[in-house]
Order: structure tokens, then sequence, then C-alpha cells
């Protein structure tokens, strides 16, 4: 079925993964970072662990007493009935099995809801930081660790985890008591006897080990098949239109047949070491059994054991063995959530690039004056987009940036709005190095809109609050009405209740902006920032925006990046940049005028565009 | 600020799960097999503790040595062979079931290649994933665990407990009894965990909404600095989901308390009765030994019915899951005829159009456009008005509601499919590149493209870029490899296209990331392209109209107006509002983009 074909005619690497690093890294073994960040989750529990040990204690003596108690009771619960008629003995060592079993019940329960609840806070603790650690993470960080695994962290990693909370602890905890107590009790009861049944040990340890290597070298490879059919799944389906259109189908059925079979393949190796594993202690546990019962037979037979010893022996062998298959069933839920942990630890190792400030210097509301003062940045070292950035944007101008794809206008807004620090000089809202400032109030008082208007689940009126979270709906309203958006939004079938994700409220993209704009003028900012805000629009709806924009930026200083000319007619001052040094400034029409200059040419390419 | 928009639980039932039932068909060697092993199993685990029986009332009682060798022989025989069965069984299952899998992955995956965009467009890809994965998963567990395990249990629960009535009946009767309640409350436990787990399960999904938009968003929620706002969202749903979780917690504890205390209960009677009747003489101590054995081991029998149960449940919402898709049949199949000679006349007669979630709202009705064999038509009309979906009728991405698509003449319908769309090229305005070689992703549409033929379509779409990418053509790009800039992205779609060497080229607004220099360039060698192809171009720009010989307004369903760029400027307002270079400028009224004014020469 699967073509000998390579599905791979590529070369380069698919974007170095730290994921896959981080697997390779616990190969069944917790890394520093994960002790670590476990260590931290666990503090606050430190109390209530020791409590919880205590409770598994008590809960593994009960259910260990049982088969002990059944031993007692044949040997001196028995005899008395024949000779006296005497019940009580026996009487006794039932009432002594009831409590036990009582007493395990209850620990039992108080266990699993206290391990229950110790996962569940641990994880909703671990969640939230992990939130709230990305929030704090700067855009740079996001920009290369891309949104897809900023998503997968919080969702299938965090759900790694909260398996093996619910399902494997349990397992490892009770598998290792039972191995313990279980021997200790053996021995007791019967030290040649219980060497015997002991004798199984070394195969035991021989054969976990060598399937907890297994397994681990086959879960990498599992890991990493399926990855390739969902890569190319996702891939296929999500490109559907173009696979159709140029006939792609035959050519994708044979990749996923290959990567499929793959799949298959690496599988059948993972189920077969189970194949292996599971009927191997089986066989351990029954060679055992009858081991014991032939020596333990010819004990008895010599009455160096009772009959009791014997089924007891014969009750403790089978909870000897049974909790060891179960380990092969926790094994993978282990690993992954290990992976997890590794993964996340990473994530909470990263520190902001843009720190807050310890203490910070108070801002109100700004004037909006807007400095680089000796600015230097370089995204690679040694490598500058600005060398030396000297600029003063006076409050209440409209500042146009012009340049090539790569001059620095994108550097120049992200630095304005501190989503990135610059190597050297400063950057001063009001005279104030940004630095200096509180997020919050740095936030209050710069604001940006980029193309990609991202609009939230929720409503309408939701979205363009997010400017300011408190805004009544008085003022959502007045915020459309001044930027024209009224009308739209008033039509959809529920206005501004109308939810953005429903198909009701489909969006166009001048619509989408309109939205984004009067988010930005509902926030009132002192500076508003914009970043290719007009491009991907069509005319009629850049003309739209173009209309709001007037209103948008009146009282207030602005800092424009359009390759669209039409958008920057509107600005005070204009900025050619070239490779991060501004080559020509001041007013578009002097610019124009000038006739020689480069905006003057480029606005001559765009006046011939509109033909 | 949560998604409500949860799958509706499927109302599934065995029904759907017997209708899968073919796929096993050639595994049934390999399922009587694993029958006949697990059944030998049972057998072999009620007989150890006979042997041990054996053992206790025949030597020991009855000190009769030499009888110890051959039973403890017998018991390691049947240990040995039931280790055995138990590897047989695993063996042959893991190849039956990992290859039900497989192929029913693969047969998923065949037909939604061949579902057409109509069953695309409402279904993410996400939601065709969970399918592929998960359910197909939960399908393979309970064919080949829960399945075997629901018989296996059953068979062993009636055994054991003829066995141990046969052996002593009161106490048979004991267990019987204990055995009642757990069947109960298994089933009883079984349905309250599928609820809550549900519930949890929807709510991480909420949470997952909220991580999603903290993510994508971020730069948004930087800008205006609402991480806090954000945060606090996230925070509400994760405690509810944390409350939820404990409530799951304590109902599984409740659970799994009395599934041992069960059990344990059993034992403490059978030991008091048991101990008792051994005393009085009714039973032997062998008998007492086997028989509290043979109850510990239907501990687990009893208690996985309700997981079993559970698995079941779920596989049976998994194949109705599956079931959708595959019973949704390709409403979009190819014809028999082929056009030996294609010139690329494309007309279209009185097409109607609606997307099949809203069949009442009509995007194109009664639309008339002829397209000589190497005209080029620009399309022009405001965002919404149908522009793409009529490209897309071409190659029959989607079919029209009414009326007809010819190509040369024939009905686009009755054309095979894969030749139609040979035929047809379409470079799309967001391109979509996969996770290959900048070559294959080239080379789409035609895998037998030379080198020099590459260079020729790289030329033109101004693509040469590639050539300096780390190993050139060979260079991995697409999701998984090297990032390319929407402009660059756009310029691989275009020379895709111009690759195929079409009869008919569609570009659907393909140039409108590029800067103004390259689309220039772009334009100067696409002219020579379309010159002997014919070409429908979306346009939003007036420059992009120019490559074409007319220009359709589409409007209100229809095209309204066809004539040259400056005619249709001059004398009609609505073409003017959408493409007009002084409008950008001039003082317009605040009409949105579905323009006013143009009744004149639109037959009503």
């Amino acid at each position: 079925m699967s073509t000998p074909q390579d599905s791979r005619t590529w070369r380069g690497e698919a974007a170095v993964d730290a994921d896959e690093a981080a697997e390779r890294l616990t190969a069944g073994r917790l890394g520093g970072g994960s002790r670590r960040l476990l260590r931290e989750l666990l503090s606050p529990y430190s109390g209530a662990l020791k409590l919880l040990v205590l409770v598994v204690l008590v809960e593994n003596v009960a259910r260990l007493s049982i088969p002990y108690l059944v031993k007692v009771g044949i040997d001196s619960g028995i005899p008395p009935i024949r000779t006296d008629d005497d019940l009580t003995p026996l009487a006794t060592v039932v009432a002594l099995v009831l409590g036990a079993t009582l007493t395990q019940a209850v620990a039992r329960n108080r266990f699993l809801v206290m391990q229950g609840r110790i996962g569940q806070d641990v994880l909703h603790a671990l969640r939230r930081r992990v939130f709230r650690h990305f929030q704090a993470l700067d855009p740079q960080f996001h920009d290369t660790y891309t949104s897809g695994r900023v998503i997968s962290r919080q969702t299938s990693d965090v759900d790694a985890i909260y398996e093996m909370l619910e399902t494997g602890f349990d397992g490892l905890v009770t598998a290792a008591l039972t191995l313990v107590g279980t021997a200790g009790i053996l021995l007791f009861l019967d030290v040649e006897l219980g060497l015997v049944a002991l004798l199984c040990f070394p195969f035991l340890v021989l054969l976990t080990n060598w399937f907890r290597k297994a397994s681990a070298a086959s879960y990498r490879v599992t890991r990493e098949k399926v990855a390739l059919v969902i890569v190319h799944f996702v891939e296929s389906m999500g490109g559907i239109r173009a696979v159709q259109a140029f006939r792609r189908e035959r050519r994708n059925q044979e990749i996923f047949d290959d990567v499929n079979d793959q799949y298959r393949r690496a599988n059948l190796v993972a189920f077969r070491l189970v194949a292996w594993f599971m009927p191997g202690i089986r066989l351990i546990g029954n060679v055992t059994i009858a081991s014991v019962l032939l020596y333990g037979g010819y004990l008895a037979y010599n009455g160096d054991v009772t009959v009791g010893v014997l089924a007891a022996f014969l009750l403790y062998l089978r909870q000897f063995f049974e909790p060891m298959m179960e380990i092969s069933q926790f094994y993978n839920t282990f690993q992954s959530a290990s992976a997890a942990l590794e993964k996340l630890a990473g994530v909470l190792e990263q520190e902001p690039g843009v720190p807050e400030p310890t203490d910070p210097t108070p801002l109100g509301r700004a004037a909006g004056e807007v400095r680089f003062d000796h600015v230097e940045f370089a995204y690679v070292e040694g490598r500058p987009v600005l060398p030396d950035l000297d600029l003063v944007v006076p409050a209440g101008q409209t500042l146009a940036l012009v340049g090539t794809t790569g001059a620095g206008k994108t550097t120049i807004a992200k630095l304005a709005t501190r989503f990135y620090d610059p190597t050297a000089g400063r950057v001063l809202l009001d005279g104030i190095d940004l630095r200096e400032l509180a997020g919050d109030s740095l936030r209050d008082n710069v604001v940006m809109v980029t193309q990609e208007n991202y609009l939230f689940s929720g409503t309408v009126a939701d979205n363009i609050r997010f400017g300011r979270p408190e805004a009544s709906l008085d003022e959502v309203v007045a915020a459309a009405r001044a930027l024209g958006a009224h009308e739209f939004i008033e039509a959809m079938p529920q206005g501004y209740d109308t939810e953005v994700t429903n198909s009701g409220g489909r969006l166009s993209a001048g619509q989408r902006q309109l939205v984004a704009f009067a988010r930005a003028f509902l926030a009132d900012p002192a500076v508003l920032i914009l970043d290719e805000a007009t491009s991907s629009l069509d005319i009629p709806s850049e003309r739209l925006v173009q209309q709001a924009l007037r209103t948008v930026l009146a009282g207030r200083t602005a800092v424009i990046i359009a390759h669209r000319l039409s958008t920057v007619e509107i600005a005070d001052r204009v900025l050619v940049l070239e490779h991060g040094r501004i080559v020509e400034d001041g007013s578009p029409a002097e610019l124009v005028a000038g006739g020689e200059g480069r905006f003057a040419g480029l606005h001559q390419a765009w006046a011939d565009s509109l033909a | 600020m949560t998604t409500e928009s949860r799958e509706a639980p499927q109302a599934a039932g065995v029904h759907s799960l017997w209708r899968l039932r073919g796929y096993l068909r050639p595994y049934v060697w390999s399922l009587s097999l694993m029958l006949v092993a697990s059944l030998g199993g049972v057998a072999l685990a009620i007989g150890i503790p006979l042997v041990t029986r054996a053992i206790i009332d025949g030597p020991i009682t009855e000190r009769d040595l030499s009888a110890l060798w051959p039973l403890a022989g017998l018991a390691l025989l049947l240990g040995v062979t039931e280790a055995f069965l138990v590897w047989m069984r695993r063996w042959v299952q893991s190849a039956a079931v990992l290859g039900l899998e497989t192929t029913m992955r693969r047969d998923l995956y065949a037909r939604l290649q061949e579902l057409p965009m109509a069953f695309h467009g409402h279904w993410q890809s996400g939601q065709l994933l969970s399918r592929a994965t998960t359910d197909l998963s939960a399908i393979r567990r309970f064919s080949g665990f829960g399945l075997l395990f629901l018989l296996i249990n059953v068979v062993q629960l009636t055994a054991t407990t003829v066995v141990l009535l046969h052996m002593y009946w009161p106490l048979g009767l004991v267990v019987a009894a204990a055995s009642a309640p757990i069947v109960w409350l298994s089933m009883r436990f079984e349905k309250r965990y599928v609820v809550i787990s549900r519930r949890v399960q929807d709510e991480q999904g909420d949470l997952a909404t909220y991580a999603e938009e903290g993510a994508v968003g971020i730069r948004v929620i930087k800008s205006f600095g609402r991480s806090e706002h954000v945060s606090a969202g996230y925070e509400r749903a994760a405690d509810r989901l944390h409350a939820t979780s404990m409530e799951k917690v304590r109902l599984s504890a409740r659970f799994w308390t009395f599934l041992e205390v069960i059990p344990n209960v059993a034992v403490v009677i059978v030991l008091a009765l048991g101990a008792y009747g051994v005393g009085r003489g009714s039973l032997t101590p062998g008998e007492l030994v086997a028989f509290i054995t043979l109850l510990l081991s239907l501990v687990w029998p009893v208690s996985s019915l309700g997981v079993i149960l559970a698995m079941a449940q779920e596989a049976m919402t998994a194949s109705a899951r599956i079931l959708e898709i595959f019973d949704t049949e390709p409403s979009i199949v190819g014809g028999e005829r082929r056009i030996d000679a294609p010139r690329g006349h494309v007309r279209f007669e009185a097409v109607d159009f609606a997307f099949p979630d809203t069949p009442d709202t009509s995007v194109l009705a009664g639309l008339d456009l002829d397209i000589a064999p190497g005209e080029t038509v620009a399309l022009v009309g405001a965002t919404g008005s149908g522009k793409t979906v009529l490209t897309a009728l071409v190659p029959r991405l989607w079919d029209v509601t009414g009326g007809r698509v010819t190509l040369d003449g024939v009905d686009v319908r009755e054309l095979d499919l894969e030749h139609l769309r040979s035929l047809v090229a379409t470079a799309f305005e967001d391109p979509t590149l996969f996770s290959m070689s900048a070559r294959e992703n080239l080379t789409l549409g035609r895998s037998d493209a030379t080198d020099e033929e590459i260079d020729e379509a790289l030329q033109i779409a101004q693509a040469q870029f590639v050539h300096d990418l780390p190993w050139g053509l060979d260079t991995r790009i697409g999701e998984q490899g090297m990032a390319l800039s929407g402009g660059q992205r756009q310029r691989l779609a275009l020379a895709r296209a111009v690759l195929t060497r079409p009869t008919v080229l569609v570009l659907d607004d393909t140039l409108s990331a590029l800067d103004v220099h390259t689309e220039k360039l772009v334009e100067e060698a696409l002219r020579r392209v379309l010159a002997d192809t014919t070409g429908i171009v979306v346009a939003h720009r007036a420059s992009t109209v120019l490559l074409a010989d007319k220009v359709a307004l589409l409007q209100g369903g229809r095209i309204t107006h066809v004539g040259q760029h400056s005619e249709l400027l001059a004398t009609v307002p609505a073409y003017r509002e959408l493409l007009a270079a002084e409008a950008e400028r001039g003082p317009t009224g605040p009409t949105g983009p579905s323009g006013t004014g143009l009744t004149e020469g639109v037959p009503a």
C-alpha cells in the first residue's frame, strides 16, 4: 500500500524545534528545569502532601493486612470451631477484616479526593501562571515563538500533566508501596517461602527496565510520526482549495498513505512492546505462584507452614503483580507529562525582554511629545536597523514615515510603543524615558493600531470596549458614531450585541478596521501609532477609513506608516527613511513641490498607478 | 468572550458503530484467534485456583507427597500457557487494530479530498483533524480491546460464578449477590461520568479559546495594555474548570471507593461463612482458599465493565462523527467529456449562486458573461459582491445553483474533472503554500515541468528570490519551513499558476501585496502570458484593470456593465466609486461599499 517514494523532496530544517529537543531530553527522567518547576508548584502543599503520605500508608497497611487476617482466620479461627464449637476467634478475625476493609475504604476515598484537590490546585496555579507569563513576555518573544506553540503549551501540554495527575500518581504510589509492603510481609510470614517468592524480583526488575528504555524510544518515534500525519492532514485540509484547483489529490494521497503507514508501523512497535511486557509479567507471576505452590505445599506437608500461610501467600502474590501491569499503561502518560513539564519550565524561565521599572516615574495624561534621542537598534547584533536616530515629534503633530521595506519604519513604531527597547540611546515621552514608565501609564498614553485588526470573540461592543473596559455603552456608541461605524453596526442582526465570530457578524476588512479604530478612539491615547493600518483595504473601504482617520487623529500626536500614499496625504510632516536614516523631512506639499526628491518620485509612481 | 459554538453531541447509537463493521472483515481470522485465546485465558484463570485447591486438599491434607509434583507441574503448565495466550492475543491484536485504524484514516482522508469547497467551507480543519485522530483512536480502542473484554468479562463472570455455586452454593450466592450492585453502580457511574467529563472537556475548550486569543491577539493586547483584563477573563474560566474538575474528582473517588469496598465486603462474608463451613466440615480448606482467590479474580472483570461501557459510548459517538463525513457524498463529480483542442471560450449563462448555509441569499442571480478565446476580462465589484466565487465556478471549486458555465461550449459539469482543472489555473489572493520544497510547490499543477519552464515562470512572476533561498528550489517553505513574506508568497502562487500553461488563467487579486514597483514589472510580464490565454482578473486597483481587454462590473449578483476602463469611469458612477483615483482624494459622501445610483442600463 505504501509508496516507496520518499515523501521528502525538500531540504532545510523544519524550523528547529525546541519541543522535540525537550522530549529527547526527558527520555523517562525529569530534567533540571522541570524538577525546579515541580518543586515550586508543590511547595505550598508540603503540609497537605505529608498528610497525603500518611493517608496512603494507612490505606496500604489496611489493604495489605486483609490477606494476613484471612490467614489468621483459617489457621486460628477454624480449629476452635472444630474442637469446641467456639466461634469467638473467627468472629474476632472477621470483625478485624471488616474493620480493615472499612478503614481502607475511608482512607482510599480521602486519598483520592486529596490527591485530586492537590493536583487540580497545582494545575490551576500552573495555568494561571503560564497565561500571565505569556502575557508578560515581550512581542519579540511571541514573534519568534509563534502563536501555535504558545497555544499548545497551554492546551496539550497542560492536558498531558492533567492526565498524569488524574491517572498516574495513584498507580505509581500504590505500585511502589505494594511492592515494598508485600515483600516485607511475605518474609515476615515465612522467610524461606518468602525468599522463594522473591526470587522473581530480579526478573521483574530486568523486564521493567528493558520496557522502560524500549518504550521511551518507541514513544518518541510515535510522537514524531503522529506529528507528520497531523501536519500533512491539517495542511491539505487547510489548503484544500489549492489542492483541488491544482489536482494535487493523488500525490497527496500517496504522501498521506506513506506517513499514515509510518505511523502505523511506529505504533505497531509500541504495541508489540506491551505485547511482550504484559505476558512477561504474567509469566513471572504464574511461575512464582507455581513455585510457591510446590515449595509451600512441601513445607505444609512437613508441617513447617500452615494452610493459612499458603493461602495468604497466594493472595499477596496476586496483589503483587497486578500493579506491575498497570505501570505499562502509566508509562506513556508519564513520558508526555514530563516532556510537557520540561517545555513549560523552559517558557517560565524566559525573562521578559522589556522589564517593568522597579520605581516607575508617575505620568498622568501625557501632552504627547515623542522624542528619539540618539537611538540605535539592532535585531541581530552588529547589524543595526537604526544606526543613530534623532527625532522629535512635537505634541499634536501627525507624522508619516515613508520608505522601502527594511528601512526601519516598523522598528520606530515598535520602539515608540516599547515593544522593544533600544540597544542604545533613549526613547522619551514628554521627556521621560519609556523604560522608567510603568507599563500601564505607557499604554494609557501610547496605542498602536496595525493591519492585523484582531477581533476577539464576543460582541462588537465588547471589541470596541477593549480600548477602555469600563466604558459605558453610550460611550461605545459615541466612539462608533465618530468614526462612521455606527450605521453598519446598527444594520447587523443584533446591532452592537452581534457576536463577531458568528456568521451574522461577518465583517469586511474595512469594517473590522473601523472597529479597530473605534477601539483606539475610545482608548483616547495621547499618542497613536498606525502601522500599515490601511493597507489590504479596497478603495471604498479605504475611503471610509480615511474619513475616520481625520477624526481619530485630531488633538493627538500620531505616527503613520503606510505604503499607500493616500494615507500619507493627511500628515503634517513626512519623513523618508532609508537604511534607518532620515533622508527627507518636510510637509508633503513641500516635498512634492521640490520635484526631485524620493518622496516626489514615489508620489509620481503612485499617481501613475492610479491611472 | 467565550465561544458557544460547540459541536452538538451526536445522538449516537450502536447503529453507527455497526455500520463500520465492514472494516473488520479483513481481520475476521485475527479476531477469531483473539477470541479463542481470550476464552482459553479465562479457562486457565479459573483452572489455577482449582489446582491450588487440589494441592491443599490432596498432598497436604491427605499427606500424599507423590501427588504434589504433578499438581505443581500442572500449575506451572497452566501458568505458562496463560502467559502464552495473553502474548498471542496481544500480538495478533496489535496488527489487526492498527490495520483497521490505518485503513479508516486513509479512507477518511481520501473522502475529504473529494468533498467540495461547499463542505470544507463550514468545517474547520481542527474538527476534521479530531475525527482523523481522536475519534479513530476511540474506535480502535473499542474494537480491539473494549469489544473483546466486554465479551470475555461476561463469560468470565458467568463461568466463575457457576464454578463457585457448584463448589459451595451458599457462598456462590453471596458472590452473585455482590456483583449485582457493582454492575448497577458501574452503569450509573458511567452515565454521570460521561456528562461531567463532557463538561470538563467543554470548559477546557473555552480555556483554549482564551489561550488562543491571548496568543494571536497579543499585539493588540499589548498595544492597549490590556493584559490584566484578558488574564482576568482567562482566570474566571480557569476557576470554572477547576470547580468542575473537583466535582469530577469527587465523583470518581466515590465510585472507585465503592468498587473496592464491595468485593472486600464479599471477602469478609466469604471468610466468615467459609471458615465456619470448614469448621463444620461442609467445605474443605482448599476449597475456601480457591474460593477467595476466584472471588478476587472477579474484581477486575466486574469493575471494568463501567470503563468498557464508557469506551463503547465513546466509540459510538466517534463513529457517528466519522460517518458524518463518509455519508456526505461528493457533490462535485466529474463528467466524461474532454476537449481535444481547447480554445478557452468561457461563457456564464444565467448563472445563479447561493452559499449552502444561506440558500435564500443569492450571491449571483442570472449572471451572463461571455469571454472570447484569448480575451482577458477584469472583474470589478465591491467587497462581498461575489467576484471570487464567480471565478471559482469555472474550475468547479463551487458549482452553480442555477444556469450553467460552459468552456468551449461544453457545460463544465460534463467535463472530466481532472481535465477541466488542468485547463483552468488560479492564482489566489491568499496563496496556499505547502510544507515542501519550493520546486514542488511550483510544480503542483504540472509535475513534469522542466527547470527552464520553472525559470520562465519565476521570471514572469518576479519570483527569482527563490534562487537566493538557502537551498534554492529545494528549500522547504510553507508552514514548517522558511517563512516568506506575503508578497513573496503571492508571487510564487502566481508562478505556479502560470507554469501550468492553462487555457484559462484566473488571477484573484493576486498582486495586492506587491509594492508599486514590483507590481509594474509583474504586470508587464503577465501581459505577454495573457496575450494568448483567456484571462479572468479580479481587480481592486486601476492598475490591475489595465491588464484586461475589457472590464466587467459585478453588482447585485449580475454583470451590469461591460466596457473599457475609461469608458466606465466616465459613465458609470458606481464604477467610479469603486476604482476612481480622484475619488480617493475628493470629498466623497460616506456611502458604504454598496454604491448608489447604478440604475442606468440595468435591466430590471
